[in-house]
C-alpha cells in the first residue's frame, strides 16, 4: 500500500543515509526524532518494522515544513514519506496505538469538519478565546467584535457574493462533499471515527459526537512528557 | 552584511510573474487573522496599479491545512485544487494568484506531481468531472500574491508617502524577513531567490528604504507545523521554534519583522506575547516586542494608508513604536473604533497587556 502512494515514489529515491535531513529538521531539534532513521526503515522494506512505525509516536513529530527536501543531496523528501506513512497509519487504524496518533480525531473534528461545513479550513467563529489562550487578550476583543471588525476592515462576514469570510454557497459546499466522497476522504474520516470509538472504549473514556467529552479532551490536551529531548 | 555574492546567486532564482489579469484566491488564515491585508492587496492592485484582479465567489479553501494535518488524502486535495482551476478556466483567466503560502506550496507540489506523473493528472480530471461535472486548464502562470507585489515594488515605491527609514536618525530600519517554509523549500526554482537566498520580501524592503537583516535562523520554521499547533498538547514545539528565531535575531536589533505566509505573522506575534507571559522576556528595544507585519500591511504603510484600515489593531504586539519611528501621521485614538464607537480602551501598553 505504501508503494502505491505517489508521494512515496516522488519522495524517496536511493537514500544514502547521510543524515542531512536530521541535521536541518526543526522537529529533530525538539523531539526524540530522527527522519534519517525513518527513511532507513522504510527503505529496508521490512514489513514488521514498518508496521511498528505505523503504530509509533515518531511518525507524528514532523511539522511538514519540508526543510529536508531543500537540503537532501538526492532530492528526496522525508517529509513526503512521513505524510504517506501517516495516511497509511490512519487508513489501517494503527494511529490510535500512539498518543500523538490519537490526536488525528481532534484534527478531523476541527479542521476536517470545518472544510465541509464552512468551506474554510478554519473560520473565525471556531477560534474561541478559551480554546486559544495563546492568542492573547487582544484576540478576546477581536473575537467579541468579529463581525463588526471584519466588516469595518472591508470584509464580508457571512455575507453573499465574494469577499473576506463570506458565506460559501451551499452548492459549492455540496461539490466539496462530493469530491471528498469520490476521492476517499470521507472513507478516511469514517475510519478515524470508528477506530477512535474503539480506542475510547478500550481506555474507558466517554466519547460522543461533540468536541466536549472525556476522550476528545484527553487527546487534545494530554502530553505524557516523553516525546522531547531533555 | 556582504551581499554582492548573494545578489549574484539571487539573480539565478528569478521566476516569471504575470503582469495583469489575475485570478485571486483567498487564504483561510489571512481572512481570519489579517483581513485588512487582503483588502489592502486588492486596493493596491486595482486602485494604485490599475490591474484586473478577479475573485470568484464560489472558490473555497484549497484544503491545505487538512492535507498537512494529514486528514485530507492527497487525491482529495488535488481534486479540490482542480475545482479551483476549473473556476479560473470558466471565468476566462490564466494567471492564478493565491494569497496563502500553504496553498502556493500545495499548488506547486500538485503541478510538479502532474508534470512527472501525467496519469495522476488524468485520474484527477476524471474524479473532478464525476464529482462536479467541471473541467479545467492548468494555469499559465502561478504566482503568490507577494510575488506580484515584489514585481511591482518599484511602482509602489514611486508612490510612497513613507520610507522604511528612522525619521530621527535618517538610518534605514532594520527589517527581518520570514518567507515561510512552503514558499520555496520544496521547489526553490518556484520562488524569487529560492530557499537559501530568499529575496521576495528582501526586494520590497530594499526598494522601500529598509535594510535587510541576515541572521542565523533566518530560514527556520516559525513553528506552525500544522498538527504541532492545531492540537493543544503539541504547542510546545510551535513556541520553541519561534523562540529559537527570536533569540537568533535579537542581537541584530530588528525594528520590525515582515512575513510572507498568512500564519507565520500570527505565530511570531502571539508567541512573543506568550514568552513574555511565561518568562517576562521581550525581544525588541526598550522592553518592547518586535512588531510583526504582513507584506500587504507594509506596502499599505509605505503608501500612507490608515493603519486602522490595514487592521494593525488586530495585532497583539503594538505597531505604534514602529509608526513613531517612521514619523507616521495617524490617529491613535481611533485604534479600537468600530462604526464610530470606541470598543476598547487603548491601553498604550507596548505589548498590549
Amino acid at each position: 500500500m505504501l508503494m502505491q502512494d505517489i508521494r512515496f515514489e516522488e519522495g524517496l529515491n536511493a537514500c544514502m543515509n547521510c543524515g542531512v535531513c536530521t541535521a536541518i529538521c526543526p522537529a529533530a531539534e525538539f523531539y526524540n526524532y530522527d527522519p534519517r532513521q525513518i527513511v532507513d526503515i522504510v527503505q529496508s522494506g521490512d514489513n514488521d518494522e514498518i508496521e511498528k512505525l505505523l503504530k509509533s509516536e515518531v511518525i507524528w513529530y514532523c511539522g511538514e515544513c519540508m526543510s529536508c527536501k531543500t537540503r537532501c543531496p538526492r532530492g528526496n523528501a522525508p517529509g513526503l514519506v512521513i505524510m504517506a506513512l501517516r495516511g497509511l497509519s490512519q487508513d489501517l487504524g494503527f494511529f490510535v496505538e500512539s498518543e500523538k496518533g490519537r490526536q488525528q480525531l481532534a484534527i478531523k473534528r476541527t479542521v476536517g469538519e470545518s472544510i465541509l461545513s464552512t468551506g474554510y479550513c478554519v473560520y473565525i467563529d471556531m477560534l474561541t478565546p478559551p480554546l486559544h489562550p495563546e492568542q492573547g487578550p487582544n484576540w478576546e476583543w477581536v473575537y467579541e467584535n468579529r463581525k463588526e471588525l471584519v466588516n469595518r476592515l472591508g470584509g464580508n462576514y457571512k455575507g453573499s457574493g465574494p469577499g473576506i469570510l463570506r458565506k460559501i454557497p451551499q452548492e459549492s459546499l455540496d461539490e466539496l462533499k462530493k469530491i471528498f466522497e469520490v476521492t476517499g476522504a470521507l472513507k478516511r474520516y469514517e475510519k478515524i471515527e470508528s477506530s477512535s470509538m474503539k480506542k475510547a472504549e478500550e481506555l474507558n473514556l466517554q466519547l460522543d459526537e461533540t468536541n466536549d467529552n472525556e476522550y476528545f479532551r484527553h487527546i487534545y490536551k494530554t502530553n505524557n512528557g516523553s516525546h522531547t529531548k531533555q | 552584511m556582504k551581499i554582492e555574492g548573494k545578489r549574484a546567486i539571487w539573480s539565478e532564482y528569478q521566476k516569471e510573474i504575470a503582469d495583469d489579469r489575475y485570478f485571486y484566491v483567498r487564504s483561510c488564515i489571512r481572512q481570519n487573522f489579517f483581513p485588512g491585508s487582503e483588502v489592502a492587496f486588492l486596493r493596491i492592485m486595482r486602485e494604485e496599479l490599475g490591474k484586473d484582479v478577479y475573485e470568484h465567489p464560489c472558490h473555497t479553501t484549497c484544503s491545505g491545512i487538512g492535507y498537512h494535518g494529514d486528514v485530507v488524502p492527497v487525491e482529495t486535495a488535488m481534486t479540490v485544487v482542480a475545482r479551483q482551476f476549473a473556476l479560473m478556466t470558466e471565468a476566462g483567466y490564466k494567471n492564478y494568484v493565491p494569497s496563502c503560502i500553504t496553498s502556493f506550496g500545495l499548488y506547486t507540489e500538485i503541478l510538479e506531481t502532474w508534470h512527472h506523473f501525467p496519469e495522476v493528472e488524468g485520474k484527477v480530471r476524471k474524479q473532478l468531472k464525476k464529482a462536479t461535472g467541471r473541467e479545467f486548464e492548468i494555469p499559465e502562470n502561478l504566482a503568490h500574491a507577494s510575488d506580484v507585489i515584489y514585481k511591482f515594488r518599484k511602482e509602489i515605491g514611486a508612490k510612497a508617502k513613507y520610507k522604511l527609514v528612522n525619521k530621527n536618525t535618517g538610518e534605514p530600519l532594520k527589517v527581518v524577513d520570514h518567507i515561510g517554509c512552503h514558499y520555496s523549500k520544496m521547489f526553490p526554482l518556484k520562488g524569487v531567490g529560492g530557499a537559501e537566498y530568499p529575496y521576495v520580501l528582501a526586494g520590497m524592503i530594499e526598494e522601500w528604504g529598509g535594510q535587510v537583516i541576515d541572521y542565523p535562523e533566518r530560514r527556520h520554521c516559525c513553528g506552525f507545523g500544522f498538527r504541532q499547533y492545531l492540537v493543544q498538547a503539541n504547542r510546545g514545539f510551535s513556541i520553541a521554534c519561534s523562540k529559537q528565531k527570536f533569540e537568533s535575531m535579537q542581537p541584530y536589533k530588528p525594528d520590525m519583522i515582515i512575513t510572507n505566509c498568512p500564519g507565520c505573522p500570527m505565530f511570531l506575534d502571539r508567541w512573543q506575547y506568550v514568552i513574555n507571559e511565561m518568562e517576562g522576556k521581550t525581544y525588541g528595544c526598550n522592553g518592547e516586542g518586535i512588531p510583526v507585519f504582513t507584506y500587504e500591511e507594509v506596502a499599505g504603510l509605505v503608501l500612507g494608508y490608515d493603519p486602522w484600515d490595514l487592521g494593525l489593531q488586530m495585532h497583539q504586539i503594538d505597531c505604534e513604536p514602529l509608526l513613531e519611528k517612521i514619523g507616521y501621521e495617524y490617529d491613535p485614538e481611533k485604534k479600537y473604533e468600530i462604526n464610530g464607537t470606541v470598543t476598547k480602551i487603548n491601553s498604550h501598553s507596548l505589548l498590549n497587556i
